[in-house]
């Protein structure tokens, strides 16, 4: 049997953008607490990455947590204008400074607004450099999402064989009980 | 915040909540504090002179286009209060660093920085950035930090130089007019770098957010609905769309050259429509915002050669108009006089009348030694002379009033473009327009864009278009506003100059001029508000937004009465350093048709409305009635005033209709 699920997409044309920062603005206060409060660009789930000078414009979303940095990072260059490093990486992670929480230093994800008809981000956007759609894809019924622990133990055994994962977790199971 | 640079000295003061109920904020409060703490006999060079730079009231909330940074001071140029307001992202970062504003005081001995990063405040070495550029000063100084977000407001050579018309630069902005980047070089002070990270409250969040919601709503609406029968510049909303529009017509035709004296009436044709478009299409990037704000009056620019710049507004024209050349021309001095830090409506007069008076023979070739022969070349050579004050440089950095005066000769008929001592833009026109007559004369911002507005410049051909007009203008502050406009007629008897009539003009220039302070003070940029027409920003949503925003209790009545208030006491403050009813003159030929006798009733109608006596000094009545009583106090004492002497005993006048 096959059910439908919606994506949620945001499209953002960064030539369209002007570095006006509404998106941040209006991102932070919709998440402060209670609700509008405050803004702090600090805490929006988007920021945007601009250096006028080199005419570099990148509304970047907060995407998942990573624990530790990538072994290596990448640096694009695109219409020969050269992007920072990890320019385009969504993660909070610890090798910058994006996406944390200023005082508690906890990672920050884009939520789509939950419960909002549609993105403030976009919404905010007068100038149309985030656009947002809504996708309906079909997936198979039994295709019930891989549990987030299954699928890094499952890479974990990939690398080291399952025998040193499992004897690995026992030992674990020890220091962290005692 | 206040610093002492004499002495290194970083002190954290409280904003007094009382000076802001009175006061709000940004202008308001600045002006507040000059007046305490800054006497007359204070010289703009002296280290007793403040230099300050404060955010508005409601800077950094999320109300779109309220970015402004209100830098106020003693102008070397004026003598009088400066306040010049620059756009951008500086401001905000002040907010969510902690800060309302900074105030400096004293002179440091070595050239510095001042790093604002949250609570932590430090005074650094700036001596491997004297002569640096100002965009330059703020790359390095980021890089140095290795702070790529933080804001950064800097002079260039101009104010270290201390040329009387410098700019404090901040990438795609600047506080240009009344050379306070003068007062900084003065100051010692290169740059003011800030990074807050920090959360900014509102008082009502769902108030609010429901205001800004409609701010934006309407943004939207007169985006797609331009105002018919206007200039295509005047139809919008923001800043004039400079960057945006290619078609020139207006300006090339309506302004002056040179030295503002000739009008080229047939200069815009397909060739120069199409050079000027090709040159910059070329050479312009990208159209950018100021801080949350979607209108995008800036751009950046990147000439072949050149380091890339942000240019706004007229500076596209006014290097080019000056000097009598092109587009391609303009940009390029552009980006030498953004990184030098000059004001672009004065440097370009500054050197035309320079170049005026040696066609003249006031001036002689010996003064300008090795100079090229041709007209951009000239301005190039004129520009590095200015900014480090070599050889005629040194008399033109101080303006053309104070040049001329320093020249002698008959200089200073060639300084016939100022109202108080500041060069205006190039304008000259036929019949007098009796609004403008009182906006020009009386204005203490020093230029006719930080005053006009709300009201149409012009009248309207046909009723209908004017019954349209009318038929959606919430903005104005009273419904005797329509019936103004929709009388108002290009011929006959209800037109310019006998009307608006004196009593009108008055009403009206009021209106525009209340708005541009309650902007000055919220830090409200006047393109969203008292600059266009029908902006989404008005007497009426005004005090919801102080009160949902700053938590003030706000009325409409009680907003116009604070507006006033801190209005009175900027032009108190410049009466106390001598201003009076002769320095309040539009350029002798600003038009060719003048009515002395109606342009004298004019004056005295509106003093006396804005509760001034004959020379134009708020009088003890009106001040003790606006909570000014230590103003009145403080005129007395000085002799300005004298107790039962005043020109206008109080009795019924228009200002009875006004509060
Ligand atoms: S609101 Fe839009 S235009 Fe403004 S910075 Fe964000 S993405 Fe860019
Ligand atoms: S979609 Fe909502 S949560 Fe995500 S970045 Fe935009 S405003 Fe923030
Ligand atoms: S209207 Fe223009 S100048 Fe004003 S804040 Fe917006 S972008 Fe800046």
């Amino acid at each position: 049997m096959k059910k439908t699920k919606i994506i949620k997409n945001i499209i953002i044309d960064v030539d369209k953008c002007n570095g006006c920062r509404a998106c941040e603005v209006i991102c932070s206060s919709f998440h402060a607490m209670p609700k509008y409060s405050n803004n702090n660009p600090e805490r929006s789930r988007i920021r945007v990455i601009h250096e006028p000078l080199r005419d570099v414009y990148v509304p970047i979303y907060a995407g998942e947590y990573a624990v530790a940095e990538c072994a290596g990072r990448d640096k694009y260059i695109i219409d020969g204008k050269e992007y920072d490093e990890c320019a385009f990486c969504r993660a909070s992670c610890p090798s910058r400074d994006l996406f944390k929480e200023p005082d508690s230093g906890l990672p920050l994800k884009c939520d789509m607004c939950e419960g909002e008809d549609e993105p403030l981000c976009v919404k905010w956007c007068l100038a149309e450099a985030l656009i947002y759609e809504e996708r309906e894809v079909e997936i198979e019924e039994d295709e019930e999402a891989p549990d987030e622990i299954a699928i890094g133990l499952e890479s974990l055994a990939n690398k080291h064989g399952m025998e040193k994962v499992i004897d690995t977790i026992a030992q674990l199971s020890k220091t962290l009980k005692s | 915040m206040e610093i002492d640079l004499s002495r290194g000295n970083i002190e954290k003061v409280a904003t007094d909540p009382r000076d802001t109920e009175l006061y709000l904020g940004g202008l308001g409060t600045n002006a507040k504090i000059l007046w305490d703490r800054v006497p007359p006999e204070v010289e703009p060079f002296s280290p007793e002179n403040l230099l300050i730079f404060g955010a508005g009231l409601l800077c950094g909330t999320p109300a779109t286009g309220c970015n402004r940074t209100i830098v106020s001071t003693i102008s070397p140029q004026t003598k009088l209060l400066a306040f010049s307001m620059m756009g951008g992202f500086w401001a905000p970062e002040l907010k969510y660093a902690g800060y309302d504003k900074v105030v400096l005081r004293g002179k440091s001995p070595e050239l510095v920085y001042l790093w604002i990063h949250d609570d932590k405040v430090e005074i650094r070495d700036a001596a491997h950035l004297r002569g640096k550029g100002a965009i330059e000063t703020a790359e390095l100084i980021k890089a140095e930090l290795n702070e790529p977000k933080a804001q950064v407001a800097a002079i260039g050579m101009a104010g270290e130089n201390r040329v009387f018309y410098a700019s404090v630069e901040q990438g795609r902005s600047s506080a240009s007019r009344g050379g306070i980047g003068a007062v900084m070089g003065d100051k010692g002070l290169k740059a003011i770098v800030v990074r807050g990270t920090k959360d900014l409250n509102v008082a009502q969040p769902a108030e609010y957010m429901e205001l800004c919601n409609e701010v934006l709503e309407y943004i939207k609406h007169r985006e797609d609905n331009p105002i018919p029968g206007v200039m295509p510049i005047l139809a919008g909303l923001g800043s004039p769309q400079e960057m945006k529009v290619h078609d020139e017509k207006w300006h090339t035709e309506n302004f002056m050259w040179g030295n503002s004296r000739e009008r080229k009436r047939d200069f815009w044709n397909d060739e120069v429509a199409k050079e000027w478009t090709e040159t910059m299409e070329k050479a312009r990037t990208r159209l950018i915002s100021c801080f949350n704000c979607p209108m995008k009056c800036g751009a950046t620019i990147s000439m072949p050669g050149l380091p890339t710049y942000m240019m706004k507004c007229f500076t596209k024209l006014t290097y080019t108009m000056g000097a009598f050349s092109d587009l391609d021309f303009g940009l390029r001095i552009a980006q030498k006089a953004t990184e030098y830090g000059v004001d672009g409506f004065s440097a370009p007069q500054v050197m035309a009348f320079a170049l005026e008076l040696l066609e003249n023979g006031i001036l002689t070739d010996e003064d300008f030694p090795e100079m090229p022969e041709d007209s951009e070349g000239r301005f190039f050579y004129l520009l590095d002379k200015i900014v480090r004050r070599e050889g005629i440089g040194d008399i033109l950095a101080d303006g053309t009033h104070w040049a001329a005066e320093r020249i002698g000769k008959g200089a200073a008929a060639y300084a016939h473009n100022n109202i108080k001592k500041t060069e205006q833009l190039p304008l000259k026109l036929s019949m007098l327009n009796p609004v403008y007559f009182l906006m020009y004369a009386t204005g203490e911002k020093m230029n006719i864009t930080q005053i006009e507005g709300q009201f149409p410049q012009a009248p309207f051909a046909t009723k209908e278009e004017r019954e349209a007009f009318v038929s959606d203008w919430i903005q104005v502050p009273d419904e005797k506003f329509k019936q103004y406009l929709l009388d108002w007629e290009f011929r006959g008897e209800n037109s310019n100059p006998y009307y608006p009539t004196v009593q009108m003009s008055c009403d009206i220039v009021d209106w525009q001029e209340t708005m541009h302070y309650i902007d000055d003070a919220l830090g409200q940029c006047a393109g969203l508000s008292s600059f266009p027409l029908k902006p989404p920003y008005h007497i009426h949503n005004y005090p919801k937004f102080i009160s949902a925003g700053a938590g003030i209790e706000m009325d409409e009545e009680k907003l116009k009465q604070a507006a006033k208030r801190y209005r009175t006491l900027v032009r108190a403050l410049n009466t106390r350093r001598g201003m009076r009813r002769k320095d309040e003159k539009p350029p002798a030929n600003h038009w060719k048709k003048r009515f002395p006798e109606l342009e004298e009733e004019l004056l005295d109608t509106y003093y006396k409305f804005k509760g001034w006596n004959k020379e134009g000094i708020p009088t003890i009545e009106s001040l003790h009635e606006l909570g000014l009583g230590y103003v009145s106090d403080d005129f007395i004492e000085r002799g300005i005033l004298v107790e039962g002497e005043e020109d206008f005993p109080q009795e019924v006048s228009a200002a009875t209709e006004e509060s």
